[in-house]
């Protein structure tokens, strides 16, 4: 640049202060190219990050799997004592937890979405949905507290009794329902879990549903269409694939939440058919045993329950986000 | 109406004849100039001479390239990936479009104006001496010197001088205007750009802004784009009108005005589309 | 209305339409109620322990009177700690997605495991430190705490630096570019400017977030009865004080343990309000 200033002959004057300049600028460009590789420096960190967390929880339960092998997946023995184990309990329990919770919260989270944006007055949408976010962000452990001291003798005198009453009678439902009452277990945890999710589907349903354009609502409210069959035939369909990545985002919680379920599951490594009885998920197994965990197999095999959960909750998030990234594609 | 200079006949299509005006002096001549979003061409073999401390002003409908084309003068597509201008835009005697070209420089001494008025989110004082402190280390009176000629340069000072240090998103709309203005002639460029400078501002803003204009014009090289044919008819020495990514007609502004030799500028100018 | 070309119909959709709306309230009292019985019985069970031992006095060994000090203060320096080390990565990582790479491969792939870093389990991030830190060390520490809570707070700050970075108009970069402003310039003193508030936020958020964290503490921190300021021997932390103590037979324990579950409460909601209205001034 500077070779060309110099044969302008209007503006020779200039030649010296631009020189300056351009010396100026030099400085400024090697900062900038310092940032920028310190941007992408802690950008490609994240990447480690992950790429880590895969690492060290290979490396970390390769003995288990060297010894017991893939069979680790579907053993159910757990014994500390003779050093055997299997992840079956875990993985149930972790999976019917979860279940429960999003059987409970998925429906119930979409209509209150659907209060939320289409029945609710104006003045109590914002306050209403700002307690929900907020409540999104309470801390697992008040809930496994607020669960064991609370809830969990609640459903053991007034609930569970009850329940195992009646289904007592009618075939299949008398497995899964079947007593002692215990208070803490499987249901319970699930229980906990689906008023944990239940904000977060929330918000994110709510979220999508306000993505729908006014338009498209007014024209059907025009076809002299009920508020649930705009609700029903427009917002719903319209907004499927974020509904479904934002209940996957959801399920992703459920799966991995630790301690809401650790104090209410009864960590009890046996499938049982009843719902009611004690329990243990993949998270509970690893928070209430890693740090009395004695001998190598033993962490080792809590750690390899702990790859098992990352790559179960990675394939649910990845699939969410995925959806979710597609409904994004979609707007624009 | 601005009418100093000699009115001869300045057409794309006669190219030639613009080196009859001797007092006229080229400070950047665009030639064979195409520019492309993606694949799609939005400017045609463009030729253009834009004079030394005139001004020239972009006009045509939505969508002609206007904004396109004065984009191209300091590389701000750059920032943009997917775009790109083949031809040359030779600002004294040197390619714009050369590649390794330093493009800071270039936009130091091409400065810009934009439609809406963009404080940075600093106080008044700091969005001027920022640009300043880029290019010269200077003592802290001459920096006050500089922010202060710039800012009486924008037809500012008198309005701010008590209240340097708030924020210069506090001010009105016409006011934040000028200081865009003045954070831009602080930089001491050689030409400036103004994108539709006045189409968010009220019309006393926007008579003030002309104004400035067409005092800047003394000391830069001015381009302006502009939708609105009575502010390019006040403010530009030159017109150059556009359709569909072309240059129809380059002129004189008031032969422009007064008798274009193209049907379509004359459809423009007397309102019958755009 | 008799000009309807079929009211039973017509009467059926509004029953339908009915039922709907009574379920739709039905679910927000639902759900609201929980919310406030929750919230309630936190209130009730832990405002009774609340007292100025709470904050003065050590946690105390079972049987008798004490406080949560050492707990409170092991949290409060674990997550300052964290939040020193995840918010400059995440400043800048976030800065790199929305800024330099938004159209590039790397930055799509950072951003989708971003995503997943955020939502991943705790749990998992505790093993992870205890891998990395804990094994190698041969001891629990409070630096291995913080790296753990480190590796919660980087997704979330990420997030939204990338977030609200975007939102700053792409007219102000070319205004800054027009003068001829390197990049990075513009975003230090342009961007992050524009942007502080949003910035803030997020790393309000990520505190909230991690002062609530118990999982990623339990092998990585562990715990420590005493007044402990050694960052490299095992801290104690006000999450994981309370699952000891409530997981305990003893009732000075499981009051101790609904305090410190209202202070915890009262905090991340705080903060979470406060970043609220942060942003929502803007």
């Amino acid at each position: 640049m500077s070779q060309s200033l110099a044969n302008q002959p209007a503006l020779a004057g200039m030649t010296a202060a631009a020189g300056l300049r351009a010396a100026k600028l030099n400085r400024l460009r090697t900062s900038d190219a310092a940032f920028r590789g310190m941007t992408r420096g802690a950008a490609l960190g994240v990447l480690l990050l992950l790429g880590g967390v895969i690492v060290s929880l290979v490396a970390g339960s390769a003995p288990a799997f060297r010894a017991f092998g893939p069979g680790f997946v579907t053993a159910e023995v757990w014994n500390p004592v003779t050093e055997q184990f299997g992840a079956l309990a875990p993985i149930t329990g972790t999976l019917a937890t979860s279940l429960i919770a999003m059987l409970i919260a998925v429906p119930i989270g979409i209509m209150i979405a659907f209060f939320l944006t289409e029945l609710c007055p104006m003045a109590l949408r914002r306050p209403i949905g700002m307690a929900i976010e907020l409540l999104a962000g309470v801390p697992s452990i008040i809930y496994g507290i607020w669960g064991l001291f609370v809830f969990a003798p609640f459903l053991q005198t007034y609930v569970q009794p009850y329940i195992i009453a009646t289904f007592e009678n009618i075939p299949i439902f008398s497995t899964i329902f079947a007593g002692p009452p215990y208070g803490i277990g499987v249901m319970t945890a699930g229980l906990i879990l689906a008023i944990m999710v239940l904000p977060f589907v929330t918000a994110i349903s709510r979220d999508v549903f306000d993505s729908v354009p006014p338009v498209m609502k007014e024209a059907t409210y025009g076809l002299g269409c009920t508020t649930w069959e705009v609700f029903r035939s427009v917002i719903l369909p319209h907004t499927r694939v974020g509904v479904i990545g934002g209940v996957m985002l959801g399920l992703g919680r459920a799966l991995g939440e630790t301690m809401a379920v650790t104090f209410v599951i009864g960590n009890a490594h046996r499938i049982s058919g009843s719902i009611l009885a004690p329990g243990t998920t993949i998270s509970a197994s690893i928070a209430n045993e890693f740090t009395e965990a004695v001998g190598d197999i033993y962490t080792s095999s809590l750690i390899a329950l702990g790859l098992i959960l990352f790559v179960i909750t990675f394939i649910v998030l990845a699939a969410a986000r995925l959806m979710l990234a597609q409904l994004e594609k979609g707007k624009k | 109406m601005d009418v100093s200079v000699k009115s001869v006949p300045l057409s794309v299509d006669m190219p030639a004849q613009a080196g009859s005006t001797a007092k006229l002096e080229e400070k950047i001549s665009i030639r064979n100039l195409e520019f492309f979003y993606g694949e799609s061409r939005a400017l045609k073999k463009i030729d253009l001479p834009l004079y030394a401390k005139k001004v020239t002003a972009f006009i045509g409908p939505s969508g002609c390239g206007k904004s396109t084309l004065l984009r191209v003068l300091n590389r701000m597509y750059d920032l943009y990936p997917g775009q790109r201008a083949t031809g040359e835009v030779v600002l004294d005697g040197e390619n714009l479009l050369a590649p390794g070209l330093d493009i800071n420089l270039l936009r130091a001494r091409v400065g810009m104006v934009f439609q809406k008025p963009t404080p940075f989110p600093m106080s008044i004082y700091e969005n001027i001496a920022f640009g300043i402190r880029l290019y010269e280390d200077l003592p802290k009176a001459e920096i006050d010197n500089r922010v202060e000629s710039a800012l009486r340069r924008a037809a500012l000072w008198e309005e701010v001088k008590d209240k340097l240090n708030a924020g210069g998103q506090a001010l009105s709309g016409g006011q934040q205007q000028r200081l865009c203005i003045a954070r831009t002639v602080a930089v001491r460029p050689e030409v400036i750009l103004f994108d539709e400078p006045c189409s968010a501002l009220d019309p006393i803003s926007t008579a003030k802004i002309e104004e400035l204009i067409d005092e800047l014009k003394q000391d830069y090289t001015i381009v302006i784009v502009t939708h609105n044919m009575q502010q390019a008819a006040r403010v530009s020495d030159f017109t150059t009108f556009m359709y569909l990514g072309e240059v129809v007609e380059f002129g004189p502004t008031a032969t422009i005005f007064t008798a274009p030799t193209d049907k379509r500028t004359q459809d423009y100018i007397t309102g019958r589309f755009g | 209305m008799s000009a309807l070309p079929n009211p039973a119909i017509y009467r059926s959709r509004f029953r339908r339409n009915r039922i709907a709306v009574t379920l739709g309230y039905a679910s927000a009292v639902f759900g609201v109620g929980w919310i406030a019985i929750i919230l309630a019985i936190l209130v009730y069970k832990g405002i009774g322990g609340l007292s100025l031992d709470v904050f003065t006095q050590m946690t105390p060994p079972p049987g008798s009177a004490g406080g949560l000090l050492n707990a409170i203060a092991g949290s409060a320096i674990m997550t300052v700690l964290a939040v020193l080390i995840g918010t400059p990565v995440g400043v800048l990582a976030g800065t790199y997605l929305s800024e330099f790479g938004k159209h590039d491969r790397i930055a799509a792939i950072v951003r989708f495991v971003n995503d997943i870093l955020l939502s991943a389990p705790s749990v998992v991030v505790g093993l992870f430190v205890y891998e990395i830190m804990v094994a190698p060390m041969g001891h629990f520490s409070g630096y291995a705490g913080a790296v753990a809570l480190a590796v919660i707070v980087i997704p979330v700050v990420v997030r939204t630096t990338e977030d609200m970075l975007n939102l700053v108009p792409d007219t102000m970069r070319e205004a800054a570019a027009s003068i001829g402003l390197p990049r990075s310039h513009m975003i230090i003193h342009i961007a992050y400017r524009a942007a502080r508030a949003g910035i803030v936020t997020g790393i309000l958020l990520a505190i909230a977030r991690v002062s609530g964290e118990t999982a990623p503490l339990l092998f990585t921190a562990l715990n420590n009865q005493f007044w402990s300021m050694n960052m490299n021997a095992p801290m104690p932390s006000l999450p994981v004080v309370i699952f000891q103590f409530a997981l305990s037979p003893y009732a000075e324990w499981q009051k101790l343990a609904w305090t410190g579950a209202l202070i915890i409460t009262v905090t991340v909601l705080g903060l979470s309000i406060l970043a609220r209205t942060l942003t929502h001034r803007r």
